[in-house]
């Protein structure tokens, strides 16, 4: 629905009813990123803890969201159970369009439910359902449950969280229509904290095409461009796992907590191996044609003489470096079991692989104890790290509940932040060098998806600092005006910025599309803003000693240029984030 | 005539573009419920996808239940659909032995009217357009085989 305002449904689980609002700041804000900023700021309870009852849970789509193909996106605000400071994390399956066709450009909960409970939202719904039964299943379980009882099959979206979320595990997912997550920074703690076991969005409205002539030929070619070009192929076909031999064969491939860049055993877990081996099928987010999302299967013998399971996983390059080459395990089958063990607690994965692969470290330098880890750790023993992860999902023991507020802090009490592989937060799966690690450990989100460090470390030879920082700004710019429409960051080659401004114009949004500079700046400045307003210190960021002693292509980690970097963009970070002249 | 038919289901990736493009080019709408061809997961989405479109009955028991005209027979199955007749009563959905009509919040239904504008988007080839196959001999005239 084109609109010069913002339609919010925010939702109180206290009392279990929800006000429809039509807030102001379309030109300014324009949807996603920039429209989970402006609520967390309307709604955010900067001085109290992430926990506290009164803290928004944001969901937000952007004013491209279902009108042209891979607008396909949600971002999720919250204030994060790992560093209690402003967060976002994004996530697709089929939220995005179900929000779009419930006729909602952001969905705000608050409150905390008296018993755990599902709240179902929708065009002409809204209900908070006690779903106590519900709490202590898996993610998988409670997916299939919920599949009976509310109505809406194939156009609906079904978030919810496992064990770990329930636990208020700072590494807990939201899990998105089983094969997609808002992973990151905790997303599900917040929920668990919450009593909300699962949010259910129908999509059951429909509207009227945008005025004028535009709109349809230009869905027209670009969805040409996705389909019938070669621009995708690389996510259809073996997906961002073909990552994983591209970077070990350059030494930039964590591996065993990084205390290597590359395997010579590798062959078990590239995404050529995967494809061909385990490869079942792929799917897709609903309103994209390229079908990113690859499911592998792994058959298990479970009785003689011929009793057997299957099992469908999805798997991507982050999820295989974070269990399968961070731990040693280096067979994709085994890989696919621990990713589903980890699915069926509601962790996520890539923070849950890399701060085992520490615990393995630290239990190999004797920090840790069987005490501690309940079952004895070693790089490789894919056994022993299924139940690994099923303790840290669970909260086994006082050491898995502390683990799981994040690594750093259980090396805090047990030793070994010297080789805690932690940017900000569980690190991304690129040993490429000294901008992405200072990209991802001062980045907004914490992810690898900030900026392309990555790819800067890989194309540019020089090290000149400020060609480096000004790259992270102009990059995470550009990256934030496609997570304000909202775009899947996939699509960053086909929606350049005067494409992103004929979509606009295209559907309405003439103002929007006038000045995509402008508005990108604001947006980013505003998400600074409230990310220091809530805590965050760039400044006292510290980058892991193993971090400055990875080898990779280039030859050793340059220590003098990470330090440069990492000092000038702090004080990039710090001029975005100032107070503009309004006091915003 | 030709039918729309979806043969390659199996290939579905569940991305919605044939329903988006059937509401967007045919019904002028934003959406992916006002379709004639609407897709679903066959039990959760580990189970792969199914389309709800009109199977191109011959004779159509939704024809037969409009009221009004709005729906009649089109030749070879199916229905032709003439919107300014038709008085939301639903009858036609309630006829359709398959679901493949959609009622939206006003009562308006939507049906596939295999005009096959859906199938140039799927990604996957898993639509096509297909000639009605040839119509079925009267029971009368069958003769049965016996033992």
């Amino acid at each position: 629905m084109i609109r010069d305002y913002f339609r919010v449904l925010t939702v109180d689980l206290s009392t279990g009813r929800g006000r429809i609002e039509e807030i102001d700041g379309r030109t300014a804000c324009a949807g996603g990123s920039g429209l989970a900023a402006l609520l967390f700021s309307k709604t955010g309870l900067f001085d109290r803890t992430w926990d506290d009852p009164g803290q928004p849970l944001i969901f937000a789509i952007g004013p491209l969201t279902g009108y042209f193909p891979l607008m396909s996106k949600v971002v999720c605000a919250f204030k994060s159970p790992y560093h209690d400071q402003y967060a976002e994390s994004h996530g697709g399956g089929r939220a995005a369009l179900s929000l779009r066709f419930a006729d909602l450009d952001a969905l705000v909960i608050t409150g905390k439910a008296r018993r755990p409970s599902c709240l179902v939202v929708g065009s002409r719904t809204l209900e908070v359902k006690d779903v106590h039964y519900l709490w202590g299943k898996s993610v998988q379980r409670t997916g299939r449950i919920l599949r009976r009882m509310v109505g809406g099959s194939g156009h609906r979206s079904i978030l919810r969280i496992g064990p770990a979320g329930e636990n208020l595990s700072a590494m807990a997912c939201i899990n998105v229509d089983t094969y997609r997550h808002f992973g990151r920074l905790g997303g599900g703690g917040v929920m668990g904290a919450k009593n909300l076991k699962a949010i259910v969005i129908v999509g059951d409205g429909s509207f009227d095409l945008p005025a004028g002539k535009e709109y349809s030929p230009l869905f027209q070619k670009i969805y040409g461009q996705v389909t019938e070009t070669s621009m995708m192929d690389k996510y259809h076909n073996l997906g961002t796992p073909i990552n994983v031999a591209v970077l070990n064969g350059i030494q930039a491939l964590p591996c065993r907590n990084l205390q290597a860049t590359s395997d010579p055993a590798i062959d078990g877990i590239t995404g050529e191996t995967f494809a061909e081996r385990t490869l079942l099928r792929n799917t897709a987010c609903a309103g994209c044609p390229v079908g990113c999302i690859h499911l592998g299967f792994v058959r298990e013998k479970f009785g003689e003489p011929h009793e057997y399971l299957y099992r469908q996983v999805t798997y991507d390059h982050e999820p295989i470096f974070a269990m399968g080459a961070m731990l040693g395990v280096l067979d994709a089958s085994q890989v696919l079991i621990l990713l589903e063990i980890a699915e069926k607690m509601g962790l996520d994965v890539m923070s849950a692989g890399v701060a085992l692969a520490w615990a393995t470290e630290a239990f190999e330098k004797g920090l840790l104890s069987e005490e501690e880890t309940l079952t004895p750790l070693k790089f490789g023993d894919a056994g022993a790290y299924g139940l690994a992860v099923k303790h840290l999902g669970e909260g086994a023991n006082d050491f898995y509940r502390l683990l799981a507020q994040g690594t750093l802090k259980a090396a805090a009490k047990y030793g070994g932040t010297d080789f805690a592989c932690v940017l900000g937060q569980e690190m991304g799966g690129y040993a490429t060098g000294e901008v992405f690690f200072v990209s991802q450990a001062l980045g907004l989100r914490h992810s690898h998806l900030d900026a392309g460090g990555y790819s800067y470390d890989q194309k540019q030879k020089g090290k000149d600092v400020a060609q480096a920082v000004e790259f992270l700004v102009q990059d995470e710019k550009a990256r934030v005006l496609l997570t304000s429409m909202v775009s899947c960051l996939f699509a960053r080659e086909v929606y350049k910025e005067t494409v992103l401004a004929d979509c606009l114009n295209a559907v309405g949004y003439r103002d929007l599309a006038q000045n995509t500079g402008d508005l990108a700046r604001r947006i980013q400045k505003m998400r600074w803003q409230i990310r220091l307003k809530t805590g965050f210190d760039p400044g006292s960021v510290q980058i892991p000693e193993r971090f400055k002693q990875v080898v990779t292509w280039k030859g050793p980690l340059d220590t003098e240029y990470l330090d440069s970097l990492q000092k000038a963009y702090t004080q990039q970070i710090r001029e975005m984030g100032k107070s503009d002249e309004s006091g915003s | 005539m030709k039918m729309l038919s979806t043969p390659r289901m199996e290939r579905c990736i569940g991305c919605h573009s044939c329903s988006l493009a059937c509401a967007r080019l045919v019904h002028k709408r934003l959406s992916w419920d006002t379709a004639g061809i609407r897709i679903r997961s066959t039990g959760g989405l580990s189970t792969g996808f199914e389309a709800k479109p009109c199977l191109a009955c011959d004779p159509a028991p939704c024809a037969a239940a409009c009221p009004t005209g709005a729906y009649s027979q089109r030749k070879d199955g199916g229905v032709v659909v003439k919107k300014k007749l038709c008085i939301r009563c639903g009858a036609c959905s309630r006829a359709c032995p398959v679901d493949a009509i959609y009622l939206d919040p006003s009562g308006e239904p939507f049906v596939c009217i295999h005009c096959g504008r859906c199938v140039e988007f799927c990604p996957h080839d898993c639509l096509e357009m297909v000639e009605a196959p040839a119509p079925r001999a009267v029971d009368a005239d069958r003769r049965e085989a016996r033992p």
